[in-house]
């Protein structure tokens, strides 16, 4: 009990989220709870590239080509071969893991600028890849996946809690939701032991951590390894959720909402990619709702906001985050909670030693 | 043999257009060290405002100066606004930044012009004149003539006059530079300046040949990528090169090499690139780059 009690604040946070994320489709239509669970698949993803651009240092812009990889191995796999779409989700992740793996073993060798550079190319070159074996892929068309519906013990825990039946949208939900908080799990508890600690020395320099005895080479390529991991699961679940999965899925502009998830969130933190996700993924479905709404506006100015808002709301956060508040949403929250410690309980600044002014006279 | 000389030489057209935005490219990784994402939306912008300017009227051989110049301003404008506040920071977040304004120009040029493609009217004739049994279109020759002349140009910038010496030596010791009055930060701003001229340059040759829209350049600038990397990103010289080298290339797999074609030629650039940067990561005229640790 004295446990619970002395719990610090964060370990409230983490619970008050996970009730949260298992409450919501219970309390929003289907259709919503579908676009919540495109936006915990987007934090998975964005959870992997977090762990490589934020953990390891190595920039990737093209986590689009490991989720479009992963998507496709699970609907290939459904389609052709009619397994069961819940099995076919750890073998994506595998898979994807190892090519990731495999495409981290080149990438050791190239500077972070030149990473950038070939992982931006990979991502713009993937759809055309995609399309070009269409006996496998479907070509242009893509490939439909049938959505599974919920088994009977989930929908009858459903039907008992909520007294309305279970649609396919919210099983796949919880499936997300279920695959996202092992995922998260695994990663709080890499982040916090030793492969966590050695990446963010090899991040911090390399030279130094090569001189502590790490295994500079292994510690990067396992990054990848991991990070690739992860987008192949939300690739899978991507596909799983949206019922279908095309070349035009997987466009560049898939790997800069990635980016801009991690970065908005906060880099090299756990909570951040979820919050990231979150801005990521409603920001431009907010916007473009928003905008034809207003009536006022002419027919003209409302279509072309509809197509362009995304992009420029994109690129203008990427800049201003970049510039004000490099380490993202959890670092402004973590800077506002110090001060308001500090201001509080009259802690001393840990930088400049100076002690708060009295907290009567603020 | 006719036909592959004529692929030869439509080949060495498109590589002057990707040679003249790798050496946008090189000239900003010369002054800063940094990859810049943008360059290509930067280059698509520019031929949005000389579309613009020849639809109000102008002749395309007046646009095509003006054009330049906005565009030598709008580099100027961009360094000093965005780049400049974050000059001391990790190449990471300048690479994050330069991706930022690349969504952000292109999300602009779609916002004011919208994402229909038009047509960009060419200032060469489309007919072919007859070198001895191979067809060469006048189109190929003026873009030849073209960034052939521009790149001429910038060459005799850097290499002939002072303010191409000042830029060039505040980008290699830009404390020495300072030391003796050079004002690097300025010189920064004017080679993003140049920069952003020069990729015009590319914008404008390219734009008749492709429809002009706002993704218009996101395939050259892959191209563009791949001759920096193959010349090696810090060789003006080697950008161009590179640049006739992809062109050439590209044609010639998409011809020759069965299923190579339409999108895939897209594919043969990543190759390039990846195959480079594992072999010989300094490309052909870099040199090894020494590091202190």
């Amino acid at each position: 009990m004295s446990r619970i009690r002395t719990a610090p604040p964060r370990y409230w946070l983490v619970a008050l989220a996970v009730i949260f994320f298992f409450g919501l489709p219970t309390v929003m239509s289907s259709y919503l709870a579908s676009e919540w669970s495109q936006a915990l698949i987007l934090a998975v993803a964005i959870m992997g590239l977090n762990i490589l651009v934020g953990y390891s240092g190595q920039l990737s812009l093209g986590h689009g080509a490991f989720m479009a990889l992963g998507a496709y191995t699970s609907a290939i796999l459904v389609h052709r071969y009619k397994m069961d779409f819940l099995v076919t989700i750890p073998i994506a992740a595998v898979f994807t893991g190892l090519v990731g793996f495999l495409f981290g073993v080149p990438a050791l060798r190239l500077s972070p600028l030149y990473l950038a550079l070939a992982t931006f190319a990979l991502a713009v070159v993937t759809p055309s890849l995609i399309k070009r074996p269409d006996k496998l892929t479907g070509g242009v068309q893509g490939i439909l996946v049938v959505q599974p519906d919920p088994p009977q013990v989930a929908g009858n825990a459903y039907s008992a809690v909520t007294g309305t039946v279970m649609t396919s949208d919210q099983w796949i939900y919880y499936v997300v939701l279920f695959c996202a908080l092992i995922l998260f799990w695994l990663a709080w508890n890499l982040a916090r032991h030793r492969p966590g600690r050695a990446m963010r020395a090899i991040r911090d320099g390399e030279v130094a951590a090569a001189a502590s005895g790490i295994n500079v080479a292994g510690y990067k390529t396992l990054a990848f390894g991991i990070s690739a991991f992860y987008a192949g699961t939300a690739g899978s679940l991507f596909a799983l959720s949206t019922g279908f999965v095309s070349p035009d899925t997987f466009p560049v502009s898939l790997s800069i909402q990635l980016l801009v998830g991690a970065v908005v969130g906060g880099l090299a933190s756990i909570p951040g990619p979820v919050l990231g996700a979150i801005v990521a993924y409603f920001l431009p479905i907010a916007s473009s709702q928003w905008v034809p709404s207003q009536t006022w506006l002419p027919d003209q100015v409302t279509s072309t906001v509809k197509n362009a808002g995304p992009a420029v709301s994109y690129g203008a956060i990427l800049i201003l985050i970049m510039m004000f508040a490099p380490n993202g949403i959890v670092g402004l929250v973590k800077a506002g909670y110090t001060v308001l410690n500090r201001r509080l309980r009259g802690v001393s600044d840990p930088k400049s030693g100076q002690m708060p002014s009295d907290p009567e006279t603020v | 043999m006719q036909e592959f000389l004529q692929l030869v030489l439509s080949g060495i057209a498109t590589g002057g257009i990707y040679a003249s935005l790798a050496l946008a490219l090189v000239l900003i990784y010369n002054a800063m060290g940094l990859v810049n994402f943008a360059q290509g939306e930067m280059a698509m912008l520019a031929t949005f405002v000389g579309y613009a300017l020849i639809t109000r009227g102008m002749s395309f051989w007046i646009a095509f100066p003006v054009t330049l110049v906005l565009a030598f301003g709008g580099g100027i404008v961009i360094q000093r606004v965005v780049i400049k506040p974050v000059e001391k920071a990790p190449v990471l977040t300048l690479v994050i930044i330069t991706l930022g304004l690349a969504t952000l120009v292109n999300g602009l040029a779609g916002f004011i012009w919208g994402y229909l493609p038009r047509t960009f009217p060419s200032p060469f004739s489309s007919d072919s004149v007859d070198l001895g049994g191979v067809f060469v279109s006048y189109r190929d020759v003026g873009v030849i003539a073209v960034t052939g002349v521009v790149l001429l140009c910038v060459y005799l910038l850097l290499q002939h006059t002072t303010v191409g010496l000042t830029l060039r030596a505040a980008a290699h010791h830009p404390e020495a530079s300072r030391l003796l009055g050079v004002h690097v930060s300025w010189m920064l701003a004017l080679g993003w300046g140049l920069a952003s001229a020069v990729g015009a340059v590319s914008g404008m040759m390219v734009a008749p040949v492709l429809f002009l829209e706002p993704n218009m350049m996101q395939t050259i600038i892959i191209y563009a990528f791949a001759a920096a990397v193959l010349g090696g990103i810090e060789s003006p010289l080697g950008a161009v090169v590179g640049g006739l080298i992809v062109g050439v290339t590209i044609n010639l797999a998409g011809a020759y090499l069965p299923g190579v074609g339409g999108d895939l030629q897209l594919a043969v650039g990543l190759a390039i690139i990846i195959v480079v940067l594992i072999l010989k990561p300094n490309g052909l005229f870099g040199q090894a780059a020494v590091r202190r640790v």
